[in-house]
């Protein structure tokens, strides 16, 4: 999966993140009422996974999209890169 | 899109309940100056505010707002949790534990719910700016005021906290009225209103 990432531009890989993010946000739900669903627990375990490798490979290439996977050099992207509002990232 | 992360920014563990002081305190919470009024004008304000790094200051700071909010509810719960009615009573607690008993819900120290006004959001970068300064300085002024009525060393060190973080995010949104003044004419600040009357932005 995370050479598949390496081949995906900035739209395909946003995508991902957005896809894979949702799936993470409703097993989650699911698991707080289900703590011991071992099925869920597989799934969220797949899409954890691939949700942080994206994250990553995202920061590494066009600038963090959480402050966990942010890794500036000399210049804070963070705060200068566009803002989900602005419309730029679909 | 936000994350939660499971623990207080500041650890927070109270031994001796005190009902009187949670009334106090909750003002924090739901009040005039308190952090619900604090995260939602910050994360409010950005959606129209014109340079990216002021976004970025108004996200972090409306962010961290919440965890303060979070805070300020737990000092509240760790004051009355395990209080009998009888002693909630004795504290002057009543009129709030008839509508919320336990519960944590938006108001000031007086009783007087949270109001959305508190939001101030005017769609002018000057203004919003102007009015986040202030209101970090009558948080911290607040947070004063409440360090003088209480005395429980657990109570106080984690105000203690939240004081200085007002003092910090004061600063830093001094440093983000300079970023907006620098692009506007130094000879008249207040010719037209950044946010709406300058085309293409946001910018950096």
């Amino acid at each position: 999966m995370t050479n598949q990432m390496n081949q995906m531009n900035r739209q395909q890989l946003f995508n991902l993140i957005n896809t894979v993010s949702f799936a993470v946000d409703d097993l989650l739900l699911f698991l707080d009422t289900h703590p011991d669903d071992v099925e869920a627990i597989k799934a969220f375990h797949h899409y954890s996974d691939i949700r942080r490798n994206a994250l990553q490979a995202y920061s590494d290439q066009y600038g963090p999209l959480t402050i966990d996977t942010a890794d500036p050099c000399s210049h804070w992207n963070w705060a200068t890169e566009p803002w989900p509002w602005e419309g730029g990232c679909k | 899109m936000w994350n939660y992360e499971k623990r207080l920014q500041y650890p927070i563990n109270i031994t001796t309940p005190n009902a009187k002081i949670a009334q106090i305190i909750m003002s924090q919470y739901g009040g005039p100056d308190g952090e619900m009024g604090a995260s939602m004008r910050y994360l409010s304000q950005r959606y129209s505010m014109p340079d990216r790094r002021v976004c970025g200051v108004l996200t972090d700071i409306g962010t961290e707002e919440l965890a303060h909010l979070e805070m300020v509810a737990s000092i509240v719960r760790q004051l009355t949790k395990g209080l009998s009615a009888e002693e909630l009573e004795a504290a002057g607690f009543a009129p709030y534990y008839v509508d919320h008993t336990g519960g944590i819900w938006p108001q000031a120290a007086g009783g007087i719910p949270f109001n959305a006004c508190e939001f101030q959001s005017k769609g002018d970068a000057l203004t919003d700016l102007f009015e986040d300064m202030a209101a970090e300085q009558k948080a911290r002024t607040t947070y004063d005021n409440i360090l003088r009525l209480v005395k429980d060393p657990d109570v106080c060190d984690p105000i203690r906290f939240l004081r200085e973080r007002e003092v910090v995010h004061f600063q830093r949104f001094g440093e983000a009225l300079r970023i907006i003044q620098d692009d506007l004419d130094s000879k008249n600040f207040y010719a037209f209103n950044p946010e709406f009357d300058i085309p293409n932005c946001p910018r950096n």
